[in-house]
C-alpha cells in the first residue's frame, strides 16, 4: 500500500492509502466513537455512530467503511456530527433495556459514556425493547435480548466461528438476534459473543449475581486456582497497562477474600502437558496420529458435536483445572488429611465453556467432582472491587505450597500455540532422551488464525498445526479428513488467541490488547529457570508420590468423549 | 452497431431510469473496461413503490425492446450473462413472454423475494445470491464487484428500453410518466424528459379541476415516487418529475394527511431492511409519533436529519422527503 498524508483535526498524519479514517484516526489517538466495528469482524457500518465530515463532499461519511485518499481532510467533531451521534444514540438507548448495576461493561460503558459526551436524553423515546426475551445457553452463557442493539456483532462474530448458533430472524417489521432451534446447530460456549457485544447484552451465567457463592461455604476449605491467561489481563480491570503480569497480586486479593488457599492452574497445565506428550509420543511411535488437543472445553464441544468422528484423536488428557483441582481434592487432601467432601475448588478462568467443563459426570473421581465453581477473570474482578481490593496498589504476596509453582511451560498455556509448544518441549525430551537446547517453538506463536510447523524429532519429520478461533479448526478437520497424515499434532483454541482472548476476558479485547496479554506471559516464561512441564519438581514429585499406577493416573488425568447432541433448549 | 453504442449513450446523455440517474454510457464503460473472467447484466424490473408501475407498463407493451437493450449489453461487454430481476406479479404475468423472447440467450429470469428495499442494487446482488436483503458497503461499486463478486452491469427495464431505441436511433429523450391519484386518465405515458408536471398534466387532461372553483390550493401532487416522492403545490409545477417519475393527485379536500403518513410509513416499515440504525428506528418512531396523530415538530426534525444524514443507502435517506414537505406544506 502506498504511504500518503491525510489532515483529521487538523493535524497532518502520514497513512496508508485504502486504510480506512477509523483506523487511521484511533491509530493517532484521535477519538471517534463506534458501536458495531470490531477490528476482528467485517465492516458492517449498521451503528452510524463513528461519522465524520470530509473536505470538498457533502454529507457525512462512516469512518468506519470509507477509506483514506491523499490528501484528504477530515473534521471528526462538528456541531453536524455532534448532533447526529446525539440522535442516533437516542434512538439507540430506546432499543437497549440497560442493567448497568449488572453489566459486563461496568465503569467501561461506551453507551454510557458517549451519552454524557453528547447530551443524550436517554429516555427520549420509550424502550422498545421492554419484555425481550432472556435465554441461557447450558450452563455457560446467558444472552438478554432486551439489551441487543442489533448491530449483528454476535451473529458475526458466531459464523465467523464456524458454529452459526445466532441468527438473524425476521419478526414482524422488525428483526431479532435469536439462537437457533436447528437441531443440527449448538452453540459451544465459545463466548465470543460475549467479548464482542458492544453493550452487555451477553454474560456468563451467574454473571455477576451468584458471584460471592463459592465464598458461601462457611465449614469448607476453599480453595481456589487461576488460569493461565487470568495474570496479564485482570490488571486491565484496574487500569493498568495491558499484559502488566499480576500473579502475587491475585494471590494477595484471593487470599484477602478469606480463601484459604491458593494455587495454579499453570501447575495443573504442567501434569496435562506431561499426560498429553505420553498420548502424543505413542501416537507418533504407533503411527495413530493425528492427536489432537483437547484442553479447549469449546473445541472438545465442536468436535463431539459436529465432528464426532475426530473423536478417537482427542487427547484423553483433562485439562489443566480439572487436573489441579482433581489433585487437590485426592493428593492434596490426603497430605493434609482433610476430607475431600469438605473442600471446595474455585477456578479463576478467563473462559465461560469451563462453567460446563465442571459439570461433566465422567469427570468425576469418586463421585467428588475436581472443581465445584468456575469464575470469570471478570467476576474476580467484580469481586475485587465489591470488596474494595484495589490490584493495583495491594501488597504481592506468595502462592501457597505445594501447588503454586509452574513452570514457564504451564505459563504460555494460554496463548495460543503454548499448549503446543509445551508438549513439544516435552515430547521432545522423552522421545530423543537429550535436552532441548532451545525451548522456543517461535513457529508455533503468534495471532494467525492457523499455524503450521514441521519439527525434527529423532530424524522424524512431525507435522504440527495451530489454530486459534475455532472457525478455522473446520478447514484442517476437513483437510484431515481427506488425508489423515497431514498433520500429526492440532492444537485448537476456540477463542482469537487461545484462552487470553477467552470469553470470560475483560471487555474489551482485540488483536492488539490480546497480543500484550500474550506477550505477558511469555516474558513469565522467559524467566522461569525451569521451562519444561516434567521437570517441574511438584510434578517428579507427585508421580513419585501419587500418581504412580496406572490406575490413579487414569482417574485423575484422563477423561473420555462421546458424540452429543444439541444440549440447548429454546 | 453495437461497437459504439457507449459513445451513442453519452452522446444522447442517456441517464439511468431507476431513480439514481448516473450516467448510462460511464456505468457501460466501466463494466466493459473492468477485468474479470466474467461479468454480470441485470435487468431491474422490480419496481417497488407504490403508484410507480411504468416498468410493469413498459414490460407489458416493449418487452422486444427490453431483452434487445439487455442483448446489446450482452454483445458489448465480453463474458456476461444476464439476470431479468423481476417483481412477483411481473414474474407470473410476463414469464411466458419473455421466455420465448430470450429463447438461446444467456438471460435467466428471477422471482423477485423482498420487498421496496430490493430495488437497491446492492441488495438485488443479495436477494440473487440468496443471503439476506440488505444494501453493501459502496464502494466497491458493482461496475468494480457486483453479483456473486463480479463485475455488474445493473440497469433499469426502462433503461434498456431506451437504449435498444438508441441503437436504432430512435431515442427520442423521451421517459414514462405513471400518473395516479385523483385523475380522470390514471395510467403511463411516454412524453419528452424534461417537460413540467404542469404540462404533463394538462396534456394527459389530467390536471385537476375540482373544488368550488379552480382553486390553487384545492389540490396538491406527490412527484417522483408513490411514497419517497415530494409534495407539491400547484404553484411549484412549472418543474420536470425527477427520480421515478410518479405523478399522483390529491384533492386537498378529501385528504388526511395523518392517514396518508400513516400509509407511508407503514410502507417504509414493512420494507426497509432494518440494517442501519437511523432507518431502523428512526421510521419506527416516526410511525410511534403519527400513532398519536400530533405532531411533536422537534422530534421529527431530528428523526429527520440523522435520517437524511446518516443512513446506510439512498432508501433511507429518501424517507424524509414526502413528510418533511406534506408538513410544511399542506398539515
Amino acid at each position: 500500500m502506498k504511504k500518503i498524508q491525510v489532515i483529521i483535526d487538523s493535524k497532518k498524519i502520514d497513512c496508508l492509502e485504502g486504510q480506512t479514517i477509523l483506523k487511521v484516526a484511533w491509530k493517532n489517538k484521535i477519538k471517534i466513537p463506534a458501536l458495531c466495528y470490531h477490528s476482528d469482524l467485517k465492516i458492517k457500518a449498521n451503528c452510524r455512530m463513528c461519522l465524520v465530515e470530509i473536505k470538498g463532499k457533502k454529507g457525512l461519511y462512516t469512518s468506519c467503511s470509507t477509506r483514506v485518499e491523499p490528501d484528504m481532510e477530515v473534521t471528526t467533531e462538528s456541531a453536524k456530527i455532534n448532533r447526529a451521534r446525539k440522535i442516533n444514540l437516542e434512538l439507540i438507548f430506546a432499543q437497549h433495556c440497560e442493567e448497568c448495576d449488572d453489566c459486563i461493561w461496568d465503569f467501561n460503558c461506551q453507551l454510557l459514556k458517549l451519552a454524557d459526551k453528547y447530551g443524550v436524553d436517554k429516555a427520549r423515546f420509550p424502550n422498545r425493547k421492554k419484555g425481550y426475551p432472556v435465554y441461557q445457553f447450558g450452563p455457560s452463557l446467558i444472552f438478554d435480548s432486551s439489551k441487543c442493539i442489533d448491530c449483528r456483532n454476535c451473529v458475526d462474530v458466531c459464523h465467523q466461528q464456524g458454529v452459526d448458533f445466532l441468527k438473524i430472524k425476521e419478526k414482524g417489521h422488525l428483526f431479532q438476534v435469536v439462537p437457533t432451534k436447528n437441531e443440527k446447530k449448538d452453540c459451544i460456549y465459545c463466548g465470543q459473543c460475549i467479548v464482542h457485544c458492544p453493550v452487555g447484552a451477553f454474560e456468563a451465567v451467574g454473571e455477576f449475581e451468584d458471584v460471592e457463592k463459592p465464598l458461601q461455604d462457611k465449614n469448607k476449605v476453599v480453595v481456589f486456582q487461576f488460569a493461565p491467561a487470568i495474570r496479564t489481563s485482570i490488571g486491565e480491570e484496574f487500569d493498568l497497562p495491558r499484559g502488566s503480569i499480576m500473579t502475587e497480586q491475585l494471590v494477595a486479593g484471593i487470599k484477602k477474600l478469606g480463601v484459604d488457599k491458593v494455587f495454579d492452574t499453570c501447575v495443573g497445565a504442567d501434569f496435562t502437558t506431561t499426560e498429553e506428550a505420553n498420548e502424543f509420543a505413542e501416537k507418533l511411535e504407533k503411527g495413530t496420529t493425528p492427536c489432537l488437543t483437547s484442553c479447549c472445553p469449546a473445541w472438545v464441544k465442536f468436535v463431539e458435536f459436529n465432528y464426532p468422528e475426530f473423536i478417537p484423536n482427542l487427547a484423553t488428557t483433562r485439562s489443566p483445572q480439572v487436573i489441579l483441582g482433581g489433585l487437590i481434592k485426592t493428593y492434596w487432601a490426603k497430605k493434609e488429611n482433610i476430607d475431600p467432601k469438605k473442600i471446595t475448588v474455585v477456578s479463576v478462568m478467563p473462559c465461560v465453556a469451563k462453567k460446563y467443563e465442571i459439570k461433566k459426570e465422567e469427570l468425576e473421581i469418586n463421585g467428588i467432582k475436581p472443581v465445584d465453581y468456575v469464575l470469570t477473570t471478570r467476576e474476580l474482578a467484580y469481586l475485587f472491587k465489591k470488596y474494595k481490593i484495589d490490584l493495583a496498589k495491594i501488597s504481592p504476596q506468595k502462592i501457597d505450597d505445594p501447588l503454586g509453582i509452574p513452570s514457564g511451560a504451564g505459563v504460555i498455556y494460554g496463548a495460543s500455540g503454548g499448549v503446543m509448544e509445551s508438549a513439544l518441549r516435552t515430547a521432545y525430551e522423552k522421545m530423543t532422551k537429550t535436552e532441548l537446547s532451545n525451548v522456543k517453538f517461535e513457529q508455533v506463536r503468534g495471532a494467525k488464525g492457523i499455524k503450521k510447523a514441521v519439527i525434527d524429532i529423532n530424524g522424524k519429520s512431525v507435522k504440527i498445526a495451530v489454530v486459534n478461533g475455532i472457525g478455522n479448526a473446520k478447514k484442517i478437520l476437513e483437510e484431515l479428513k481427506e488425508n489423515p497424515k497431514l498433520y500429526d499434532g492440532v492444537e485448537v483454541m476456540a477463542c482469537f488467541g487461545g484462552c487470553i482472548g477467552g470469553g470470560g476476558q475483560p471487555v474489551p479485547a482485540d488483536k492488539e490488547i490480546r497480543q500484550k496479554r500474550a506477550e505477558g506471559l511469555y516474558k513469565i516464561d522467559d524467566k522461569k529457570e525451569i521451562r519444561l512441564a516434567h521437570k517441574n519438581p511438584i510434578v517428579k514429585k507427585v508421580y513419585k508420590d501419587f500418581l504412580n499406577s496406572e490406575e490413579i493416573i487414569h482417574s485423575v488425568c484422563h477423561t473420555s468423549y462421546s458424540p452429543k447432541k444439541r444440549e440447548v433448549k429454546i | 452497431m453495437t461497437k459504439d453504442i457507449i459513445a451513442k449513450l453519452k452522446e444522447n446523455e442517456l441517464l439511468g431510469r431507476g431513480g439514481a440517474g448516473f450516467p448510462a454510457g460511464l456505468k457501460w464503460e466501466m463494466v466493459k473496461s473492468a477485468k474479470a473472467e466474467k461479468k454480470y447484466i441485470i435487468c431491474n424490473c422490480s419496481e417497488g413503490e407504490p403508484e410507480v408501475f411504468k416498468d410493469g407498463f413498459i414490460l407489458e407493451n416493449y418487452p422486444k425492446d427490453i431483452v434487445n437493450g439487455i442483448k446489446i449489453a450482452l454483445e458489448t461487454i465480453d463474458n456476461s450473462s444476464a439476470y431479468i430481476y423481476l417483481r412477483k406479479d411481473y414474474f407470473d404475468k410476463f414469464k411466458s413472454k419473455l421466455e420465448e423472447l430470450i429463447k438461446g440467450l444467456p438471460i435467466t429470469l428471477f422471482k423477485k423475494t423482498g420487498g421496496y428495499l430490493s430495488g437497491e442494487e446492492t441488495t438485488i446482488f443479495a436477494a440473487i445470491e440468496g443471503k439476506r436483503q440488505e444494501p453493501r458497503i459502496k464502494p466497491p461499486f458493482p461496475p468494480q464487484k457486483g453479483l456473486f463478486g463480479y463485475p455488474t452491469l445493473i440497469n433499469n427495464a426502462e433503461t434498456f428500453y431506451h437504449i435498444a431505441k438508441i441503437a436504432k436511433d430512435e431515442y427520442k429523450k423521451t421517459c414514462f410518466y405513471s400518473i395516479s391519484g385523483e385523475v380522470e386518465n390514471k395510467g403511463v405515458y411516454e412524453l419528452p424528459k424534461d417537460w413540467p408536471i404542469e404540462k404533463i398534466l394538462k396534456e394527459t387532461k389530467n390536471f385537476p379541476k375540482f373544488g368550488p372553483s379552480a382553486d390553487e390550493a384545492s389540490f396538491f401532487v406527490q412527484a417522483g415516487g408513490g411514497v419517497s416522492g415530494e409534495i407539491l403545490l400547484p404553484n411549484e409545477l412549472s418543474q420536470p418529475v425527477k427520480w421515478l417519475r410518479a405523478i399522483i393527485v390529491f384533492n386537498r379536500e378529501k385528504t388526511d394527511c395523518f392517514a396518508l403518513m400513516k400509509k407511508w410509513v407503514n410502507f417504509f416499515l414493512e420494507n426497509n431492511c432494518d440494517k442501519c440504525a437511523p432507518c431502523r428506528e428512526g421510521v419506527y418512531r416516526i410511525a410511534e409519533i403519527l400513532e398519536k396523530n400530533k405532531i411533536n415538530k422537534q422530534l421529527l426534525n431530528d428523526i429527520f436529519f440523522v435520517l437524511e444524514e446518516t443512513s446506510f443507502c439512498a432508501l433511507g435517506r429518501a424517507v424524509v422527503v414526502p413528510f418533511s414537505s406534506l408538513i410544511e406544506k399542506i398539515l
